[in-house]
């Protein structure tokens, strides 16, 4: 069996009195694409934070290759990071510089290649996702699709071991989203990376996971691979899956107290 | 119990918060010392992003020559307008430019340039950051082990640090040079006449006491911007909370250190 490179353990996350991430516990294994799948506030965004090290867990640890991601030093923690590629919901692209320099940025942070050098690895990886005609345009003048392109480049300039994805798909038409679940697969096919998304968006997650995993209400509910999940009797899992109308899910926010906040007490 | 509790609640939420302030702008500054220091001894740090220093003191200095000058100007004419039917009335009309001097270079000079610059770059540079915040530009920073502190903030205070001291020095001028003019044209006072009176009240120490001060005010004006903006939360309705408390702070930061200064000088005799 091959070895985890990321293991969440038994991590809490709380923000004020609302406990986000309760008792989580997960394993990231080498090579494939993890899909961490829920809802709406289900905490699968603050799981990825805390993978990349931008978010402490409150209880709980998370090791990557089997050092504790919270005990690890200032020069550790740039080492991983610099291991690592994450391309945001919003593509996170900085506004003030040209897609060509958001994806020179790390290079220019992180290693003495010359600028010449550089230049011609900038234009590798905006050829690997179809930007290199738009390298010398601004954030701003890109559609929302090119942004997450752009954004995939950046995160994959300094040819990272993982690559985390939050909500690759958000927001973009059908066919855009089809463009950039392909482009996180041929990216893992061809540099054999191990990857992270968190997605609620269901056609995409089968067409890219390798295994899956379910979060609902900051607890983990399931692990299983595309198959077993959408074969899945769990009513839960079943109603995520395929988006019924009718389950566990909208049972809950039924119960909320809906005809008491009309009426006040009286009922 | 609730009612007569609230004060006591406030008075500790209050003092959370001004602890907090005090905590987080303390470690920003030592964290910004720190950079400055690893930027320019260590080998593999040697990356104080001189490109992008030139950015943002081409922004918030030379953008802003043209306002500071005009604004001092004006003061400087307002003054001489002011001071002169006072001093007449003792027969000492010329004196206008000996007041004018000491004013402007010590006090209205770094005090009135420190205010617009926080207009003009503390309130962009509070937005600018605020809106990185809140677009995961920062979060995006940290994940690419690109540390903000040193990335964004570091340029920015030694930018507006920089370049507050040579607007100060232009307001200076201009302040001067608006005296000269309503001088000359409404009060009767050659032009010779008042750079002689001008140059015969000024010491060297009125001009750096006010660059010194013009110093402090640039770090403040720059680090209370980087501080508040990065402390955005809320998207865009924070941002401009962040933008008007950076002004607000800010001003009142400016007179509150001016004051502190103009007494010690006051009392080392300087």
């Amino acid at each position: 069996m091959l070895s985890p490179t990321i293991q969440v353990l038994d991590v809490i996350k709380r923000f004020g009195n609302k406990t986000v991430l309760d008792r989580v516990r997960l394993d990231v294994i080498e090579g494939e694409t993890l899909v961490i799948l829920g809802g709406s506030g289900s905490g699968k965004s603050t799981l990825l934070r805390m993978m990349i090290g931008n978010l402490k867990p409150d209880e709980g640890d998370i090791e990557v290759y089997g050092k504790s991601l919270g005990k690890m030093s200032v020069e550790e923690l740039t080492a991983y990071r610099t291991s690592i590629g994450v391309l945001f919901q919003s593509g996170a692209l900085f506004n003030s510089m040209s897609v060509a320099d958001n994806v020179a940025l790390p290079l220019r942070e992180h290693t003495d290649l010359p600028d010449e050098t550089i230049q011609i690895m900038v234009k590798i990886k905006l050829e690997l996702v179809g930007l290199r005609e738009h390298a010398e345009k601004m954030p701003a003048e890109l559609s929302g699709g090119m942004k997450k392109r752009a954004g995939l480049a950046r995160a994959i300039a300094l040819d990272p071991k993982i690559l985390f994805y939050d909500e690759p798909s958000a927001g973009l038409d059908p066919v855009t989203s089809h463009e950039i679940d392909n482009l996180i697969k041929d990216l893992n096919d061809k540099l054999g990376v191990t990857s992270v998304v968190v997605t609620h968006e269901m056609d995409s997650a089968f067409r890219i996971a390798s295994r899956m995993v379910l979060l609902d209400g900051g607890k983990f509910v399931v692990s299983g691979t595309p198959l077993e999940m959408r074969e899945s009797t769990d009513p839960l899992v079943r109603q995520f899956v395929h988006g019924l109308t009718e389950g566990p899910l909208t049972d809950r926010r039924r119960g909320g107290g809906y005809e008491r906040d009309l009426l006040g007490e009286n009922i | 119990m609730k009612l007569l509790a609230r004060p006591f609640v406030a008075l500790g939420n209050g003092t959370v918060e001004l602890l907090r302030f005090i905590g987080g702008m303390g470690f920003l500054l030592v964290d910004v010392t720190a950079q400055v220091r690893r930027g320019l001894l260590s080998p593999r740090g040697r990356r104080l992003g001189w490109s992008n220093l030139w950015a943002q003191m081409n922004r918030v200095g030379v953008k802003s020559i043209p306002i500071v000058s005009l604004v001092l100007f004006c003061i400087g004419a307002i003054l001489a307008l002011q001071m002169a039917p006072t001093l007449r009335d003792f027969g000492m009309v010329s004196s206008v430019a000996d007041v004018i001097a000491k004013a402007v270079y010590r006090e209205m000079g770094p005090l009135v340039s420190a205010i617009v610059l926080t207009g003009f770059a503390g309130a962009s540079i509070a937005a600018e950051i605020g809106t990185m915040v809140v677009s995961e530009e920062i979060e995006a920073l940290e994940a690419q082990a690109i540390d903000p502190v040193r990335f964004l903030v570091l340029p920015r205070v030694v930018a507006t640090t920089v370049m507050m001291v040579c607007i100060a020095v232009v307001g200076d001028v201009m302040g001067m040079v608006g005296g000269l003019v309503v001088s000359q044209l409404f009060l009767g006072i050659d032009f010779r006449q008042y750079l002689t009176h001008t140059f015969d009240i000024l010491t060297m120490w009125d001009f750096l006491t006010g660059l010194a001060k013009s110093g402090v005010f640039g770090v403040i004006i720059s680090s209370l911007a980087c501080f508040l903006g990065l402390g955005v939360s809320g998207g865009a309705q924070g941002v401009g909370v962040a933008t008007t408390r950076t002004v607000v702070l800010t001003i009142v930061f400016l007179i509150a250190t001016d004051l502190l200064f103009t007494a010690v000088f006051y009392f080392v005799g300087l």
